[in-house]
């Protein structure tokens, strides 16, 4: 505080002091105590607002836990979310890798181009795009159908379609933390390790996976806050039967006009969120200043 | 077991150009070898693939009379001393040591002993529990010996190991790696463009330019008796004049240079009529009796005092510089700065090499 007060002078200080205490009261602290407030409060006609009925109770949240279709879906949202983290990583730990170590400087750079154009676009646009290649009669059945490998067009809507759109749309997020930090070991330690005779899985758990770990942990926990929050995946790439938690919470606040309740299971989704975090810096030994880096 | 490393013809291309060209040598069981060169001469790239980092363009590795073709680094009895010395820095010191082992399945109680017994030989007991952030410079590089010896090669490679080591630890580390040598009696092979570590440690040196093997000899020999140009230039200090062969006769040759006709021993590309250049070391000039019949004429530019000896910088009439190592103890008729000197030297301690077209 004081080196600010130096740098910048008591006014400027001052100034930025206060935008961030907007940022931090108005913007992040407020909605939230409100979507409390809103979870724990019954869903009342306009004219029972304030009266006697309108107090705080935990119904909201019982209704959850004793809803057994609601229930389900928040619970296969959480492994389905952890399916999609895992099956990023499985998919970007050898091209980080390959892109940081092994790769030479003109081949790594348009590898990364080819990545990073596609985000150039909306997701919601990127995600349709897997929607017309995903339609039954669309192309990969079109072209699976010609190389014989199907014999009727499958249906991929569904589980399977939700996790491809959504690791496409998230591999950025797994694949930049882990490329960073894979690039800062140094190319010696890979060579040492080979020439004492380690095979290049004892290379990766021993060497490479210890030294990258702060990477991988940050790229997992943003996979899977963003998966367990997606709704544009599910909601193209889903079948009835591959609802997402998100899509229940859409549905209270603008088809079922429940308010209290939709804030109650985004409640939940935010406990779930911040748990899962906690728990991936935990297991990984790693602390949260190491993952804002 | 005749040689511990042979190298058949060794060619290594990058594309057009050649990192090594045609080199064979071979290293002996137990022996301290090293490749001297200045930076760019090929000799990593010769390690590289004595480790099996890279394959030759053209030629044959063998280790122990075995063909090392299409074998990786992790299956050839060598281990490599990087040099960053690339110790895992999340690892306590006896993982380090014992990776090797560990990569071989060796359970890990036997690991451990395994790790003590090297932080004995490296005269550290008790530091398998640090931390290698906790290390100075030279018990890094000592952990990183004791890493490499951990798997018993046959051929222990060094890459440049000590140029990250302050002056006096450099010096001490060099006593340090031959004692081990010779303890385990492992062969080494070191690369440096050091020459005077090249020269303290080896029992002999290969000396490389520009991708081509100049010569392998033992230190003393490269020293007095250079085979090519580049070898009396690089390895230590040296005189340079430029002549003519006048005749040759008992091994003896004598030039018509500038500063008339001077006498030396006779090596390589010598003949009667050709170009050649006669090397003399500083320390084999003296100042010359006044009646001397050839001498090289200078005026005294300065006198560096250096303790044991003194450095007497010169030019002679020709613009050419002329360096002089005088012993102290006669330091007190040296001539001052500004006065012409005349100095002369036995034709014993000189040599005269043949100058190839296009060489100065």
């Amino acid at each position: 505080m004081g080196a600010l007060t130096a740098r910048f002078g008591a006014g400027l200080t001052g100034f930025f002091v206060l935008l961030v205490g907007f940022w931090l009261a108005g913007l992040v602290l407020a909605p939230n105590l409100m979507m409390i407030d809103f979870a724990l409060r019954p869903n009342l006609l306009p004219a029972d607002v304030g009266g006697p009925l309108d107090v705080y109770s935990l119904d909201n949240l019982a209704y959850l836990a004793n809803e057994p279709v609601h229930r389900d879906i928040f619970l296969k949202t959480v492994w389905a979310s952890a399916l999609v983290m895992l099956a990023t990583f499985v998919v970007c730990y050898p091209l980080a890798y390959w892109l940081a170590q092994t790769a030479s400087p003109s081949a790594a750079s348009l590898v990364m181009l080819a990545l990073i154009i596609p985000f150039w676009i909306n997701e919601v646009l990127r995600t349709l795009a897997w929607y017309i290649l995903f339609a039954f009669r669309g192309p990969l059945n079109a072209l699976l159908l010609n190389l014989g490998i199907l014999d009727e067009p499958m249906r991929w809507y569904g589980d399977g379609g939700v996790l491809v759109g959504m690791v496409y749309a998230y591999i950025l997020f797994m694949l930049f933390p882990i490329y960073n930090s894979i690039e800062s070991l140094e190319k010696a330690q890979v060579e040492a390790a080979r020439d004492l005779g380690a095979s290049t899985w004892r290379i990766h758990t021993r060497i490479v996976i210890p030294h990258a770990k702060a990477g991988i942990a940050t790229g997992c926990v943003f996979t899977f806050m963003l998966a367990a929050g997606s709704y544009v995946a599910p909601a193209l790439l889903g079948a009835p039967g591959s609802r997402w938690f998100t899509q229940i919470i859409y549905n209270w606040f603008f088809e079922g006009g429940d308010w209290n309740r939709g804030a109650a299971y985004a409640l939940v989704l935010l406990v779930l969120c911040l748990a899962v975090v906690l728990l991936t810096l935990r297991l990984f030994r790693v602390s949260l200043t190491d993952v804002a880096k | 077991m005749s040689h511990s490393v042979a190298l058949e013809r060794i060619t290594m291309a990058f594309g057009a150009t050649k990192a090594v060209d045609d080199v064979s040598f071979t290293v002996e069981p137990g022996e301290f070898f090293s490749i001297l060169g200045p930076s760019g001469c090929g000799k990593t790239t010769i390690l590289r693939m004595v480790a099996g980092f890279l394959a030759p363009s053209m030629g044959r590795v063998l280790i122990g009379d075995r063909d090392m073709g299409g074998l990786g680094p992790n299956q050839r009895p060598t281990a490599m001393i990087f040099q960053s010395l690339a110790l895992f820095p999340l690892m306590p010191v006896w993982e380090n040591i014992a990776f090797g082992l560990e990569a071989r399945g060796v359970p890990k109680a036997e690991r451990r002993r395994r790790a003590e017994e090297l932080l004995e030989l490296i005269a550290l007991p008790g530091y398998g529990d640090r931390k290698i952030a906790e290390l100075s410079g030279g018990q890094k590089q000592r952990v990183a010996i004791a890493r490499a010896l951990a798997v018993e090669p046959q051929v222990l490679l060094l890459d440049e190991p000590l140029s990250a080591l302050d002056l006096k630890l450099r010096q001490h580390m060099r006593a340090e790696l031959r004692a081990i040598q010779k303890r385990t009696g492992v062969t080494f092979l070191y690369i440096t463009h050091d020459q005077s570590e090249a020269l303290a440690m080896s029992d002999r040196v290969a000396v490389m330019s520009a991708g081509v093997l100049q010569q392998v000899a033992a230190p003393r020999t490269l020293y007095e008796d250079p085979a090519t140009p580049f070898v009396a230039r690089f390895v230590g200090e040296t005189n340079a004049i430029a002549g003519r062969v006048a005749h040759v006769a008992d091994g003896i040759a004598a030039l018509d240079t500038a500063h008339g006709r001077l006498s030396a021993r006779a090596g390589a590309g010598v003949e009667q009529g050709c170009p050649a250049t006669l090397y003399v070391r500083p320390e084999a000039l003296g100042i010359a009796a006044a009646d001397a019949p050839s001498a090289l004429g200078a005026r005294v530019e300065r006198l560096d005092f250096e303790g044991a000896f003194g450095l007497l910088h010169a030019v002679a009439a020709d613009g050419a510089p002329v360096l002089a190592a005088l012993p102290s103890t006669a330091l007190g008729a040296a001539p001052a700065p500004g006065e012409d000197v005349r100095f002369a030297f036995a034709p014993r301690d000189a040599v005269a090499l043949g100058t190839a077209p296009g060489e100065a």
